[in-house]
């Protein structure tokens, strides 16, 4: 289940908008949502995300403890998954010529899997700038 | 999903339009629903901050997607924030044909 929010931003008058985000990875989100919010034991929840309970319990404590450095020290928290249109990298179809930009995770890794969002093609090529 | 489309006019004959921020109308297209509703941009005559101002018209219509000819340098941060997708059409497609490349990318 793809997360509904890209992340969190702290506000307040003491934030230091310097301090690096701190980035959740999908398997922590899902980790910490079956766990605390959907209320799953920690058997079954590790069923459901077809690992084994010792594994889940290690994601979930980094999940838990990334929440609790994020509260305490006030940094933004990236949901890996949450869909993050980066305007810093565009792709051009070389099908329908559409230029668009791409969600920040895939275009530092994923280049190839990039699918128009127009037309569906994955005739796709990076370029640097728009 | 929802898109938006920058339109020249309020029919599906229209062009997309080159501008986003003071375009004449907005086509919104749901695409799970396949149906459409064209909306007058109320931004279009504001001497300035016609693009944020366009954008927050447009996101009152939770669109996932804006199709423009152009988006200026003020509102990609903006639409990048809100996690909208920026599709940048050069050539002459009308509403009618961003619909139906829409609708077979289902």
């Amino acid at each position: 289940m793809n997360p509904k929010i890209s992340g969190l931003k702290p506000y307040g008058p003491h934030i230091n908008r310097d301090m690096n985000p701190i980035i959740l990875h999908y398997e922590e989100y899902e980790a910490f949502r079956l766990n605390d919010y959907e209320n799953k034991n920690q058997t079954e929840a590790a069923e459901l995300m077809q690992i084994s309970r010792p594994t889940f319990t290690r994601i979930y404590m980094r999940a838990r403890k990334k929440v609790a450095a994020a509260l305490v020290e006030g940094r933004e928290i990236l949901i890996e998954g949450g869909t993050v249109y980066t305007s810093e990298e565009w792709s051009v179809c070389n099908d329908c010529h559409s230029v668009f930009n791409v969600e920040r995770s895939l275009s530092r890794d994923n280049a190839t899997h990039i699918k128009c969002p127009l037309c569906g093609s994955m005739n796709i090529t990076s370029q640097d700038a728009y | 999903m929802k898109v938006a489309i920058s339109s020249t006019g309020n029919s599906v004959e229209s062009k997309v339009d080159p501008r986003f921020g003071r375009c004449p109308f907005f086509c919104i297209y749901d695409v799970d629903t396949d149906s459409y509703t064209f909306e007058a941009n109320n931004s279009m005559n504001s001497e300035h901050g016609a693009g944020p101002a366009a954008v927050q018209f447009v996101t009152s219509f939770n669109v996932g997607k804006i199709v423009s000819g152009d988006f200026g340098f003020k509102i990609k941060p903006i639409l990048e924030n809100l996690g909208i997708q920026m599709i940048v059409i050069k050539d002459n497609k009308t509403i009618s044909d961003i619909i139906t490349l829409l609708k077979n990318n289902k």
